[in-house]
């Protein structure tokens, strides 16, 4: 593979998933409302909805420090690392070794951070709460995240997504049961940190219950616009990492062009599948009290460490 | 040698020239602390060099007759001299303008008390001999004692320091037995000699465990660390970040020279000691640090919590060479040190963030502050990237060290002994958890402190002010700056510092990191391999800086730019005042909640009746009432019963003395 192969690869993976990340969101919305007896909006409304975001004045409070109006495009620009370091279609991609499994971790704390201080930056009541209570769910969602990660790293001997991956991808099929036990934290994981049932409710304007929705409730046009791509991105990055960790046959290698419309369709094919299933959950599970919410993500963080003894006790 | 030896002289020099209050006291206000910062420059230097140099000695002709001050400067002694001057450096430059307006007499006493300190460090990282060294140390005890109680007349700050002293001597007391058990009543006090000691592994293990408490209860681990969150509130702020920042930071220096060095022969089992007391230190601290609305009370537990990072990545690494695993002992080691360089800068830097707010509000209550982003602009951004620094987010220099740190417990796979193995990624869990729990507490005083709107006290600070801008001075600014830069540096080029920590490693361990960890390129941070893990923070925020651009450019590009402001909307609330922010301690009200257990707290309700009705919550520390209390009992009851024997009548002395006497007559012959 030359660097240029390699490159290119690299921004046109990072460009596919920064660009199909609304769609992600427009299926799961979709599969909701069947799911929920609704009428489904359009697949591509989160992209109607931020292109006529973008054409709006924005209005920002009196108060807004400059700290306030760079946190959307410091949450974009996370994320689209975030999209360049998980292996989406291809391994081995020339950017992955800049961050590995910890890195990646930081990357979304570091994310959570900036948007926590702007929300109480306005000094508004909702700002402050929802801050405290994205806090709440990040201490314990990060280290269950990193434990979820730390199995896979010890099976493979590595924090290189790229060869967690491969070895992953490319061995005899085998039931790890620690694989198993990561995976159900992983999922917990994924549903507390994309802001979804049963942990906050994305669609909610809810004092009592609202948790990411009262972060940015002071955002508006291109800053909320930005803001919802960083969330999508956000979301998709996180299906595909549990993707690459937990089932991750048919992706490509970097540079191997021939099997790139394979891993596609492959990738096409789990998505979908994932989207589904995160709407079916979303339609069966209802919402946790808050306080409920660090029981749950503390069952996460158990699962995950024993999964990490399980990998040490029993070799698999 | 003769150039640290001549940094430590010109300290001292400046110490007595404050005194002396040449020209007024002119001297100490404009002079003293700018040359000091001169002096720290130099030390830097000099420390940074002797990581390359062969180690070099030297013999003064002090000290009593026949005990000679031995010095001696090898790479971990440098690496702690740089350490020392370049965070001293930013702390002195602070200080210049931080104490600009005291009073004469204090200032004087300040810039006595504060060179000594200064130099009594140096003395203890060059000290080559037990005799030395623990002048030295005492030497510095005392002299942040006096500054600990700079404002003496407060009770509280003379109790603080009460506790501080007792605290520190309990430890040199420890570590005074350590050397004594390793000298065993041969030879000399010399370094050398102590290192050439042969012990029993009992002895050994004995010498260890005094090495390790006496060292810790000066670097505020668990259980000896009540005088830390007392005595760092207490000091004027560049105290606070020069004991915090670099104090601490000797007694880690001590700790890795005595168990490293002079003890040697290291067991994994001492390991263990260190990653459970470690494990502990660091989730107690984080957790009292949530609780705390006093902004410098809470960066002391901070200042516990990151001791006892260093500790697991010190205790991970005494597990790998108890095993005989040199590469992973060395990363273990490298990750302990780089934290503690680490910490020096950026809890340095929030102390003198601190500092600042202190100075020009008078605030030292969180939930009396708010909207200071306004009004201090420069000090809010470097208290934001020393924020970020503490919280181990990347790019900044807490993740490196933190990244390393977790590269060390993924190498337990190596360790033979099955429940070590398994344990060693219990203690990453914790470091997770610590680590997400810091930045959660930073949240929360970056948001109360800086963001938001003025909260009374605050409002009524703002209006005090003649102009609009309460920040700093340029003192304070270029203090401030240097540790912020120091904070991107060290974050951005890891694997630079990686290849001058190495070599303590192979100076120490005798063996250091993997040829494919050191020849990798210098943009890359590579601990082991390549394929198990790598790390280019450069690449990082490249790509973030890069995206934050192009985004800022395209949206400027298609789109209008238009901005209107407007009152906040608050989902259409049109009453908002101040007061209905969330303060401090509403913001760690979920820990309260979810770690209740952990914290005693003492509630006072208010009854239906009472007429001035007030809420209090009191949250302390368990280890006063199952450790500090009984200790202190069974102290007054052991002093009341030889309490007595003194019956103030001179004829009952003399029968004491005559007895005594008798005794030695018959066992003494």
């Amino acid at each position: 593979m030359t660097t240029t192969t390699g490159i290119a690869f690299q921004l046109l993976q990072s460009l596919f998933v920064v660009l199909i990340a609304p769609l992600l969101m427009g299926w799961v919305n979709r599969c909701r409302a069947w799911l929920q007896n609704r009428r489904a909006p359009s697949l591509l409304l989160p992209y109607y909805a931020m292109a006529k975001l973008f054409h709006k004045d924005a209005v920002i409070a009196r108060d807004a420090s400059p700290l306030f109006r760079l946190t959307p495009y410091v949450l974009f620009g996370c994320m689209w690392l975030a999209a360049g370091i998980v292996p989406v279609l291809a391994t081995a991609l020339p950017f992955a070794p800049a961050a590995d499994v910890i890195a990646l971790v930081g990357v979304f704390a570091l994310a959570r951070v900036f948007s926590a201080l702007a929300a109480m930056d306005i000094g508004t009541s909702f700002g402050g709460l929802g801050a405290r209570r994205e806090m709440l769910i990040g201490f314990l969602a990060e280290p269950a995240m990193l434990m979820t990660l730390f199995t896979a790293a010890f099976i493979s001997g590595s924090t290189q997504l790229t060869t967690i991956v491969n070895t992953l991808a490319h061995r005899a099929f085998e039931v790890h049961p620690s694989l198993l036990f990561a995976a159900v934290a992983f999922l917990m994981v994924l549903l507390a940190e994309n802001a979804r049932i049963p942990i906050d409710n994305p669609t909610t304007h809810l004092e009592l219950t609202m948790v990411h929705e009262a972060m940015i409730l002071e955002y508006s046009a291109r800053h909320l616009a930005l803001i919802e791509w960083a969330v999508a991105i956000k979301l998709f990055a996180y299906m595909t990492l549990g993707i690459a960790l937990f089932l991750p046959w048919g992706i490509a290698a970097a540079g191997d062009w021939a099997a790139l419309p394979l891993a596609v369709v492959a990738l096409g094919v789990k998505l979908a599948l994932a989207g589904a299933g995160l709407a079916l959950l979303e339609s069966l599970l209802a919402k946790l009290r808050l306080f409920l919410a660090p029981e749950f993500l503390s069952a996460a963080f158990l699962l995950a460490v024993l999964g990490m003894l399980m990998h040490f006790l029993v070799r698999g | 040698m003769s150039g640290a030896l001549a940094c430590i002289v010109a300290w001292l020099a400046l110490a007595v020239a404050s005194l002396l209050r040449l020209r007024g006291a002119w001297f100490a206000r404009c002079a003293a602390f700018p040359l000091g910062a001169l002096a720290a420059l130099v030390l830097a230097v000099i420390g940074l060099q002797a990581l390359w140099q062969p180690a070099a000695a030297m013999t003064l002709p002090l000290g009593l007759p026949g005990l000679p001050f031995h010095l001696h400067l090898d790479p971990l002694a440098g690496f702690f001299l740089f350490l020392l001057g370049a965070v001293s450096a930013a702390i002195s430059v602070y200080a210049a303008g931080y104490f600009a307006d005291e009073a004469p007499g204090r200032l004087a006493l300040i810039g006595l008390q504060y060179h000594v300190f200064l130099a009594s460090m140096a003395l203890v990282i060059l000290a080559d001999d037990a005799y030395l060294f623990m002048v030295a140390w005492e030497t510095m005890a005392l002299a942040s004692y006096f500054l600990v109680t700079t404002d003496h007349r407060e009770p509280a700050i003379r109790s603080a320091g009460f506790l501080y002293l007792l605290i520190a001597h309990l430890g040199a007391i420890a570590i005074l037995l350590a050397f004594g058990i390793l000298h065993g009543g041969r030879g000399d006090y010399s370094f050398a000699a102590l290192r050439a000691a042969q012990l029993t592994p009992f002895w050994s293990s004995v010498a260890f465990l005094l090495a390790f408490f006496g060292f810790g209860a000066k670097a505020g681990m668990l259980p000896l660390h009540a005088w830390l969150p007392e005595a760092h509130p207490a000091a004027p702020s560049p105290v606070s970040a020069l004991m915090s920042g670099v104090m601490l930071k000797t007694a880690i220096y001590g700790m890795v020279r005595v168990i490293y060095d002079l003890i040697g022969g290291l067991r994994w089992e001492w390991g263990l000691v260190v990653l459970v007391v470690g494990a502990g230190t660091t989730l107690f601290g984080v957790l009292y640090a949530l609780m705390q609305h006093d902004l410098k009370r809470l960066l002391a537990y901070h200042s516990i919590e990151n001791i006892g990072i260093i500790l697991l990545g010190l205790g991970m690494s005494m597990v790998f060479v108890g095993f005989g695993h040199p590469a992973a002992a060395a990363l273990g080691l490298i990750a302990a040190l780089y934290h503690t360089l680490n910490h020096a800068v950026f809890k340095a830097l929030l102390f003198l963030g601190a500092g600042s707010i202190l100075h020009s509000t008078g605030l030292r209550n969180l939930n009396d502050m708010g909207g200071l982003i306004r009004r201090m602009p420069q000090t809010a951004l470097y208290f934001l990237i020393g924020a970020l620094a503490i919280s181990a987010l990347p790019p900044l220099n807490g993740f490196v060290s933190e990244w390393l740190t977790f590269q060390t417990a993924l190498q337990a796979p190596v360790l033979e002994h099955g429940v070590v193995r398994s344990l060693l990624p219990l203690f990453a869990a914790t470091l997770a958890l610590a680590g997400a729990l810091t930045a959660m507490c930073f949240v929360k005083v970056t948001g109360v402190a800086f963001l938001g709107q003025p909260r009374e006290a605050a409002h009524a600070a703002h209006q005090a002010a003649a102009h609009g801008r309460i920040d700093c001075g340029p003192a304070g600014r270029i203090g401030m700056a240097w540790l912020a830069i120091a904070c991107f540096v060290l974050g951005l080029f890891p694997s630079a510092i990686l290849l001058l920590l190495n070599r303590i490693c192979v100076a120490l361990l005798g063996a250091g990191l993997p040829e494919d960890a050191l020849e990798s390129s210098w943009i890359w941070l590579v601990p082991s391999s390549r394929a198990q893990a790598s790390y280019s923070p450069l690449i990082f925020i490249l790509v973030i800086v890069a995206v934050i651009c192009i985004t800022a450019f395209g949206v400027r590009r298609f789109y209008h730019g238009r901005v209107r402001t407007a009152p906040p909307w608050d989902c259409g609330y049109p009453l908002q005042t101040a007061r209905m922010q969330d303060t401090a301690d509403a913001f760690g009200q979920p820990i309260r909640h979810v770690f209740g257990p952990l914290y005693l707290m003492r509630r006072h309700l208010p009854g239906p009746d009472d007429p001035a009705p007030r809420f209090v919550l009191r949250i302390e520390d368990r280890h006063w009432v199952w450790l500090y209390l009984p200790v202190a009992r069974l102290v007054g009851f052991l002093s009341e019963k030889v309490a007595l024997l003194q019956r103030g009548r001179i004829s009952i002395y003399l029968l004491y003395s005559f007895l005594t006497l008798i005794v030695l007559l018959v066992f003494v012959r």
